[in-house]
């Protein structure tokens, strides 16, 4: 039986945790709502996007002219997974979500005979993936210092993939992460986004014949590249709310888990000191029926 | 006959305007162009340049460092990569931008693609005159 004064150290120690856990579990809801809100920005913006590629896609698409981006480049021999993961862990079970899906995919695609190639953002997942797959690692990139995510960031990740791609290293690219559903759901996901596929969400004015200036091809060739880079910039700020979101839940389970700790202990603690002074009791009792 | 269309100015991190507007100014990749209600649906790219909002309520100016524009009908969406108000322009906003463009041209004349460091004179070019349209 554990002696009072360990029950009491034990009882401290988890007391500081549970105020520890409480204290993330609120920054993160304060900072889940900041990435919601930069979430929700970005939608116009993504949304218009690719209304108007889903339009330009679907004319040009078809030719051999059109650019290697949205046609690929005839294979599928190579593929580069981008595995996007937060830079800190305590966020439950984010990102080895993002990895198991990342390494499932992987060996998928391995059996198949194909090469997989992985580029890493974000430390946690880089630490995931590293026994299985680091042999496979072509890069990383790392967002730690970042205070802000900022389109910037997106730019420059897709001007790495974009660079790796026109260097003939790989064939098709998936990006991994998870969507944001709420505080609970957030859902690993995988997208493709070389050669680009684009859902056209509004689909309303689909019939509107446009003018193009310059060309089609024109256009498609200067709005590819940011494509991939407003897909990039998505995942990013999806990662981001998912990432507060899950830390959120994962801290308040935490510090449920903490308080009925503390309950067990103090019930513990009662019990054994009780148990103690009837002791002492019997002791001195014990001790006057002998004399 | 409708004399105003919807005018929405998107960036990848936020939407900075969206109101109804008489005419629209923007630097297209092949010229200037304005846009008034009723102008024949068009998607246009856009070089580094100022875009002129006049509504109703008075007019406004961005600068906008390329996207693209599309105009229907009864609106017109710009999407800019970078937009910001010109009242909040500044010469520092201006040099890292003329910086951005200039390490890139440097950048392309390292290469041998002859088209990419055209590219990229133009872009130093428009972000310069940018500077001198605006007289900072």
């Amino acid at each position: 039986m554990p002696n009072l004064k360990d029950l009491k150290n034990r009882i401290e120690s988890v007391k500081s945790t549970r105020k520890i856990t409480k204290a993330m579990q609120m920054v993160a809801a304060a900072k889940l709502r900041r990435a919601q809100e930069s979430a929700e920005a970005s939608r116009p913006y993504a949304e218009r996007f690719n209304a108007v590629m889903a339009g330009l896609a679907a004319s040009v698409g078809g030719s051999d002219s059109a650019p290697k981006l949205l046609r690929g480049t005839g294979s599928d021999d190579v593929h580069l997974l981008v595995v996007m993961t937060a830079e800190r862990g305590l966020c439950g079970g984010f990102n080895s979500s993002i990895a198991k899906l990342a390494r499932v995919k992987a060996e998928e695609l391995r059996l198949k005979g194909k090469t997989v190639k992985v580029l890493t953002v974000g430390k946690k997942g880089r630490d995931a993936l590293k026994r299985d797959l680091g042999d496979l690692f072509v890069g990383h990139i790392d967002l730690s210092e970042v205070k802000r995510l900022g389109y910037t960031n997106a730019q420059d990740i897709a001007k790495d993939v974009l660079s790796r791609f026109d260097g003939g290293e790989f064939d098709v690219a998936t990006i991994f992460y998870s969507k944001f559903v709420n505080v609970v759901t957030q859902i690993p996901t995988a997208q493709q986004v070389i050669p680009a596929s684009f859902e056209d969400t509004e689909g309303d004015d689909s019939d509107a014949v446009f003018d193009y200036e310059p060309s089609e091809e024109a256009i498609l060739a200067d709005l590819l590249p940011k494509g991939v880079a407003t897909a990039i910039f998505s995942a990013l700020l999806e990662n981001g709310a998912s990432e507060q979101g899950a830390r959120m839940s994962a801290m308040d389970n935490a510090t449920r888990n903490a308080g009925e700790m503390i309950d067990k202990l103090t019930i513990q603690y009662n019990r054994s000191r009780q148990a103690v002074i009837t002791n002492e009791l019997i002791e001195i009792i014990s001790g006057a029926e002998a004399l | 006959m409708a004399n105003t269309m919807q005018f929405d100015l998107v960036s990848p991190e936020r939407s900075l305007a969206s109101l109804s507007a008489t005419a629209v100014q923007l630097p297209g990749a092949d010229g200037d162009m304005t846009a008034m209600p009723d102008h024949a649906p068009t998607i246009t790219t856009l070089r580094p340049g100022i875009l002129k909002v006049e509504a109703p309520e008075g007019s406004s100016e961005y600068l906008v460092t390329g996207g693209f524009a599309q105009i229907n009908g009864d609106g017109l969406s710009v999407l800019a990569e970078k937009a910001i108000p010109v009242a909040e322009v500044t010469r520092s906003h201006l040099d890292d931008l003329v910086a951005e463009a200039r390490a890139s041209h440097e950048a392309a004349k390292a290469g041998d693609d002859q088209t990419i460091v055209d590219d990229a004179a133009k872009l130093l070019a428009d972000m310069e005159a940018l500077g001198t349209h605006m007289s900072l």
